[in-house]
């Protein structure tokens, strides 16, 4: 609110729009694998990109396997440790229109870094109920984990220092597919 | 969009970008009461305490559901039984309260200008859950919030607010917001239950209420309290409800086949609402209550869950 945000520069380009596709490909296949078919799955995205990136999957799922697996939206805000020091809340809503008992859950995100995002999705995700299993699906591991979480499928491992940042744009929110290494301007 | 304010006492000095943050995140909170846990960790470790003044059920209730769904402990505090009745004053009562170092005070008190006080005195957040005929912000959100799940959107909206304006503090609360969104109102009742000069808040006046009701999109009706006819404001019960008593034969004569009717409550049936229409296809009452524990999920969470003008890493 009053300290503004420091401005970032592109660094480096980490995936385009085509090792973007293949890292999902891959995901979705590895999912299926992992599982033994697509029987009992559901994904849940986390807002904004996690959402895209879980209706993607699904749509792979659907061409490898025909099953049309159902995608949920979670907003975590209600859950972060660090509500209190964020300032205003912006709460836009948890839409899962499916029972996830029983279900195997796969949770997507775009960057997993610190942990604390998935801490509380996985609290959240309880909350709606008792699945089966949770299972975690990220576009870009960036390291530097502050709790024993890890993922169960990466679309790309990625060493970063902590004052950088990455940058995933998808085309329905940015215009492009494309993940990028972004840097403070003056440093 | 951020919020900044420390308490919550008037719709008056909102602007429309706040009033719509309100209502957006109240939108956002509903689907916690369709949960099977309807339980959110937001306000773990906050305190809110219910000041109330006044009786009430649905507000008071309203106010601590809503704090018991974001996790916040909540205190009622009613004035009778109270230290009230030892011969406390307000201010001293309130500073005793602060004392306990609660996160917010919802109160409720029959002086306009109540929650202005406390908010003067004590540290903490205050909500204003009605000051005698003066405001009454939370009503005023979850009658914005129904509307604008009902119509979709607020701008160009005809409201009629239809019985005892100038005792009302939730038509004053509707008034202001419902301006700010670009909403036209009309108040609507006898002569002597229209404040003068209230055409100075935006608002057209009308004195009768089939001309009242006719091409709007929402009828909102307020509780005619029995205490006005002693005080010779109107001749009797009877002729106010057959004047400005709403029924299915006015509404299919007057009114739009899609008006919404609400009701602030508590409804005094027979009288300023006939039961066909409390309980009809038009009438969105219940919903309103419903949309209550929302908006004061919204408020609390926005007054106890933001750093107000905080570093936002």
């Amino acid at each position: 609110m009053s300290t503004p945000a420091p401005k970032f520069r592109e660094k480096a380009q980490v995936l385009d729009d085509a090792a973007l596709d293949r890292a999902l490909t891959r995901i979705a296949h590895e999912i299926l694998e992992k599982n033994g078919g697509a029987a009992e799955l559901a994904f849940v995205g986390l807002r904004t990109r996690g959402v895209t990136l879980a209706q993607r999957l699904a749509a792979k799922i659907a061409q490898i396997d025909g099953a049309a697996l159902p995608v949920g939206t979670l907003d975590i805000t209600l859950y972060r440790d660090d509500l209190s020091i964020r300032g205003t809340p912006v709460i836009r809503g948890t839409d899962i229109p499916f029972s996830i008992k029983a279900k195997t859950v796969v949770l997507v995100d775009d960057v997993l870094f610190t942990g604390r995002t998935i801490r509380a999705a996985l609290d959240a995700i309880i909350d709606l109920g008792r699945p089966k299993a949770i299972q975690l699906a990220i576009l870009i591991d960036r390291g530097h984990r502050e709790l024993p979480i890890r993922p169960d499928y990466v679309g790309k491992n990625l060493p970063t220092s902590r004052r950088e940042s990455v940058a995933v744009r998808l085309r329905e929110h940015d215009g492009e597919d494309r993940v990028v290494i972004e840097e403070p301007e003056e440093a | 969009m951020g919020w900044t304010r420390k308490d919550l006492l008037t719709m008056r000095e909102l602007d429309a970008g706040e009033i719509v943050l309100l209502v957006d995140t109240a939108a956002s909170l509903q689907e916690i009461a369709t949960r099977e846990i309807k339980k959110v960790p937001a306000l773990r470790g906050k305190t809110v305490v219910n000041l109330f003044y006044e009786p009430s059920t649905r507000t008071r209730t309203s106010f601590e559901i809503a704090g018991k769904w974001l996790s916040a402990d909540v205190v009622n505090f009613s004035a009778s039984g109270s230290s009230t009745a030892k011969g406390e004053s307000f201010v001293d009562t309130a500073k005793n309260i602060a004392a306990m170092s609660p996160d917010v005070v919802v109160v409720r008190h029959s002086s306009a200008g109540a929650a202005q006080l406390l908010a003067r005195e004590l540290p903490c957040s205050i909500v204003n859950a009605g000051d005698g005929a003066h405001e009454h912000p939370t009503q005023a959100l979850l009658d914005l919030l129904t509307i604008r799940e009902h119509k979709g959107h607020f701008d160009g909206l005809h409201v009629a607010i239809v019985g005892d304006i100038t005792n009302s503090r939730v038509a004053r609360s509707n008034i202001h917001g419902m301006r700010k969104l670009g909403m036209t109102v009309t108040v609507a009742g006898p002569p002597t239950l229209i404040p003068p000069f209230i055409q100075e808040l935006g608002v057209k006046v009308s004195h009768r209420l089939e001309d009242a009701i006719r091409d709007v999109d929402v009828i909102m009706m307020l509780r005619l309290q029995h205490e006005r006819m002693q005080n010779g404001l109107i001749p009797s019960l009877r002729e106010y409800s057959r004047y400005w008593g709403l029924t299915l034969d006015k509404l299919a004569r007057h009114a739009r086949p899609d008006v919404l009717i609400m009701h602030p409550g508590p409804v005094n049936r027979g009288i300023e609402l006939s039961p066909e229409v409390a309980d009809g296809p038009y009438s969105v009452i219940l919903d309103q209550v419903a949309k209550g524990v929302a908006v004061r999920m919204g408020v609390l969470l926005l007054l106890a869950g933001s750093k107000g003008g905080g570093d936002t890493p």
